[in-house]
């Protein structure tokens, strides 16, 4: 479990974190969404206890990370932000190194090794400088050795970026197969993300907590959700009587490839409706979708609403 | 295993896949041997002791100590690395502890590696080794304190240049503070108390009374406290990092 109640972290005058309270329950894997710069890594770097807090506190599975440091730091695996790692070390000599660090006697010690080695598949670059690898290899490395002691709490600051969609899906895939009972918080700016990976989503901007929801929830805040948008040819017409009809609010169309969409009244349902309605008319549709809603849109709204407020610190 | 151990395994083993400890190596045996025989006539003194290998050693570690020291904490600091670092389950001071032992432990190595001189003078004639026994301690003690100033001043700044001139800065001064030509300078203006209190910091003085194979106290107590009041320093340094 990871709590956090009115962290903060000032740097001079600015306020990176401000008063942040979450709290994330084993089994939830919280994206913590946020533009860049607003405060999402000096957030977790506080909650590994590599920053002091300004004020406020952080604690990892119940233990207070500035008064039970050592046993906050054995509860979690931590990913820092661009995966650093010594680079002139093998992977092997790495991981060993770990390995020590995490007081594994030398028996359990190997089998972990041999097990993260596989989960992330780096039994061929064992052998290799982790200087010479590719990015998203030296990620991996980063991963293996966050979960090497295979802890309860995760944390990992962007664990996909700058990974190639195929290795950014065995990351996934594998936070997945951890996500069972363990505590997991994630920071991001990819939107997709979270879609694939949370089930809880936590968008904080300039260090305030802005929004704390499921991804569907968060998605039913857009103006996109519940709208229905087509392809049709020479449309012209039937715009004027989708605009007539009483659950519709407004209609947009894409100035470039002409994709109509149709806006509903708060809480009126517009699939069926404009469906039949074009059915009448008789237009050829090649395709229909109803819209879930869309994230970035929910984002920015949140993110740039309050632009005039801004922490202080004395 | 123990963190400290840890540590110090990881900083023994990049000093040397990194060309680090071959280069500081050669450079060292090959300076101490040069300086001994040309600088120090090592043949023309006719005594059979290794004085003029010794009297070399504090300039030696000037440059080639913050060398070794420089890349401590700047390095990580700057790669990022502090963060993994700090974040596994280890204190400050054992991350300190771990990186001063292999620094420590690898100019030990240094000195057991110049044991041909040592040969050399036993078979030109009949030295004293127990006075070259307690040289050696003397300047390992010394190569000690040198590190834990490195060590603190590489926590200072993420640059391994500034490190590295600083650390040879304060070595230099804590060389030269007892010289009698700085005594002579200040002793007009300074309270002869304070000259004197000042001499006592003097590194050199502390090391020619352990070469001269008289092992006492205050000297040993000296180094000591010098190490850990650096370490001290440095592991405040680091602590005053994670709060600013």
């Amino acid at each position: 479990m990871i709590e956090t109640d009115q962290l903060t972290r000032c740097y001079g005058n600015l306020t990176a974190v401000d008063a942040l309270s979450i709290r994330v329950e084993p089994g939830q894997v919280l994206g913590l969404l946020g533009p860049n710069g607003a405060g999402k890594s000096t957030a977790m770097r506080m909650i590994a206890g590599f920053l002091v807090p300004t004020s406020g506190t952080a604690r990892v599975c119940g233990y207070d990370v500035s008064r039970e440091p050592l046993k906050a730091k054995r509860a979690l695996g931590y990913l820092p932000e661009g995966a650093p790692s010594y680079g002139e070390m093998t992977v092997r000599e790495f991981l060993q190194f770990i390995v020590r660090m995490r007081g594994f006697k030398p028996d359990t010690g190997y089998r972990r090794f041999e097990a993260v080695v596989q989960q992330l598949q780096l039994e061929d670059v064992l052998g290799l400088c982790i200087d010479t690898l590719s990015k998203g290899l030296r990620r991996r490395v980063g991963l293996a050795q966050a979960i090497l002691h295979d802890p309860p709490v995760l944390m990992l600051d962007e664990p996909t970026d700058g990974l190639d969609p195929n290795q950014k899906h065995a990351v996934r895939q594998l936070i997945d197969v951890m996500a069972r009972e363990r505590t997991i918080l994630i920071s991001t700016h990819l939107l997709e993300e979270v879609h694939a990976l949370c089930n809880r989503v936590v968008i904080i901007a300039r260090g305030k907590l802005l929004a704390d929801a499921t991804p569907a929830e968060l998605e039913a805040r857009s103006r996109y959700h519940g709208a229905v948008s087509f392809s049709a040819p020479g449309s012209g017409m039937s715009q004027e009587m989708l605009g007539r009809l009483p659950q519709v609010a407004a209609i947009e169309v894409d100035p470039l490839d002409g994709r109509i969409t149709v806006f509903p009244k708060p809480g009126e349902r517009i699939l069926e409706p404009v469906e039949t309605l074009l059915r009448e008319q008789g237009l050829e549709v090649s395709e229909i979708q109803l819209e879930r809603g869309r994230l970035d849109e929910v984002f920015r709204q949140i993110t740039t609403a309050e632009s005039s407020v801004t922490g202080s610190c004395a | 295993m123990n963190p400290v151990n840890a540590v110090l395994r990881r900083e023994l083993r990049s000093y040397f896949v990194t060309p680090v400890a071959y280069v500081f190596l050669v450079i060292f045996l090959v300076l101490a041997g040069i300086l001994t025989f040309y600088a120090g006539d090592f043949y023309e003194r006719g005594q059979a002791d290794l004085q003029p290998f010794f009297v070399m050693h504090p300039w030696l570690y000037l440059i080639l100590v913050p060398a070794i020291t420089m890349r401590m904490w700047a390095e990580e600091t700057k790669g990022g690395t502090l963060e993994l670092l700090l974040t596994l389950p280890l204190t400050l001071w054992q991350a300190m502890l771990g990186k001063f032992f292999a620094a420590w432990l690898f100019i030990g190595l240094a000195l057991v590696l110049t044991f041909p001189i040592w040969i050399t003078v036993n078979y030109l004639g009949s030295p004293d080794n127990g006075v070259i026994l307690a040289s050696y301690l003397g300047s390992w003690l010394m190569a000690g304190t040198f590190i834990a100033i490195g060590a603190c001043l590489s926590a200072l700044t993420r640059s391994q240049v500034v490190a590295f001139i600083l650390t040879a800065l304060v070595c230099v001064l804590l060389i030269l503070v007892g010289q009698p030509q700085v005594l002579d300078f200040f002793s007009g203006t300074l309270p002869r108390k304070l000259i004197n209190a000042v001499a006592h910091l003097s590194m050199l003085r502390h090391f020619e009374a352990i070469a001269r194979g008289v092992l006492d106290v205050r000297d040993l107590l000296y180094f000591l406290l010098s190490m850990v009041g650096w370490l001290v320093a440095g592991v405040l340094l680091l602590d005053l990092k994670r709060m600013r």
